[in-house]
């Protein structure tokens, strides 16, 4: 027996009243010595922020989850600590990104900038091309690392089937 | 007819099956935010890889009734909206996070960026949360939200909804949707409902009245059950054709 799933719908704009009602955005506490913030922009087709999106951020590995709305510029930001490396796979962080006007959440993945080795021989990350790649490794700034999301575009995110 | 050439409600298509179609036209939001490139399957098995587990602490007391969160009570029709939280082998998903938002009775949310003429009640914050017992079971106290207009077109009106959002077992298995309440007149007139192609998967979306669950002298009750996806190995042939 299999039973038909439940369609999805858009999380629309007013998302923030039932799901951002607290910080949940510190998948590690700030005070964590191995404590990282992630920041990035959420952009639609015509590079413009998407102020009403919501990302969701997962560390399977370390079993540590959170989530940040976008402002009125499109960004997010959380505080994060990076993954151990499993079975040859690179650090990662799974990413979840929601809005109003998209039907169906998005699946992608946040690669570290500082594991060029561990990157390279990722089986999913080495299995894209070129252009790809790159898309899915964040980049460090200011002490941060930097995750940008382009929902279209030449550029557009890597976004994985479920 | 929109000022562009789609139209706001496409005809029926059954080969979605319970996928929605993203790029869905007849909702002007997603054309800009919409993925345009295919998704690219992973090789490694997603579905084994087990989700966010949240405490107890995430859940208070009264967050699943959402007519005692102020001093008074808010104004509009009490119902009761009840279900379970299902894997697509009909087994219960214990202990899931059910998250749920709303307007008020008079169509308004109690948000910044809703402005619709519509008046707030003082007593009515609109969101709720609760995790699903051992048999799976989630239940919220509201009211019956308000149907309210947007901007998508002419004269465009949401059909009463409450918004869901449930954690699975799996990471796989993470789910944001909408409920809505059965013989709304204004299904046939909206984009969201309708990006739903196929029209049993849409009846998905639809509670039933429930006078078995429904207390007397006080409130109605609306049935709802929510199938996650798979949370074991390997995908169904469908989502491989919709990927």
């Amino acid at each position: 027996m299999s039973l038909p799933k439940t369609p999805s719908q858009t999380v629309g704009p007013y998302y923030a009243i039932g799901l951002c009602r607290r910080v949940e955005n510190e998948l590690v506490p700030l005070n964590d010595p191995a404590a990282i913030r992630v920041i990035g922009q959420l952009l639609d087709g015509e590079g413009r922020p998407i102020g009403d999106g919501m990302i969701e951020a997962w560390d399977a590995a370390g079993g540590r989850w959170g989530r940040s709305g976008t402002d009125a510029d499109g960004r997010f930001s959380f505080v994060a600590a990076k993954p151990p490396a499993l079975q040859g796979a690179a650090p990662r962080l799974d990413i979840y990104v929601f809005a109003r006007g998209l039907l169906k959440h998005q699946l992608t993945r946040m690669y570290f900038p500082d594991e060029p080795e561990a990157n390279a021989s990722d089986p999913v990350l080495s299995s894209l091309p070129e252009a790809d790649r790159a898309v899915l490794v964040a980049e460090q700034e200011d002490g941060a690392v930097r995750f940008d999301i382009r929902m279209q575009g030449e550029r557009q995110t890597v976004f994985f089937a479920l | 007819m929109t000022s562009d050439e789609s139209p706001i409600v496409l005809p029926d298509d059954p080969s979605f099956g319970d996928d929605v179609q993203v790029d869905y036209p007849g909702y002007r939001s997603t054309r800009l935010r919409a993925p345009k490139r295919p998704l690219v399957t992973l090789p490694e098995e997603l579905h084994s890889v087990d989700g966010p587990v949240f405490g107890d602490e995430t859940v208070s007391e009264l967050d699943y009734d959402l007519t005692r969160q102020h001093d008074g009570e808010p104004l509009g029709e009490r119902i009761v909206v009840a279900g379970r939280v299902l894997d697509d082998s009909g087994k219960p998903i214990r202990n899931a996070l059910v998250e749920v938002w709303q307007a008020n009775s008079a169509g308004r949310y109690k948000h910044q960026v809703d402005q619709h003429p519509a008046p707030l009640d003082p007593n009515f914050s609109g969101a709720g949360r609760c995790f699903t017992d051992d048999d799976g079971n989630y239940r919220f106290i509201t009211l019956k939200p308000g149907a309210y207009p947007w901007g998508n077109h002419e004269n465009a009106w949401r059909p009463a909804h409450i918004h869901f959002s449930v954690f699975g077992r799996a990471f796989a298995q993470r789910l944001v949707t909408q409920m809505y309440f059965p013989g709304d007149p204004l299904f046939r007139f909206d984009p969201i409902f309708n990006s739903v192609r196929d029209p049993k998967a849409r009846a998905l979306l639809v509670s039933e009245f429930d006078l078995a669950t429904t207390q007397p002298e006080w409130a109605l009750a609306f049935r709802w059950n929510i199938v996650l996806g798979h949370g074991g190995s390997g995908t169904t042939p469908l989502e491989e054709g919709h990927a």
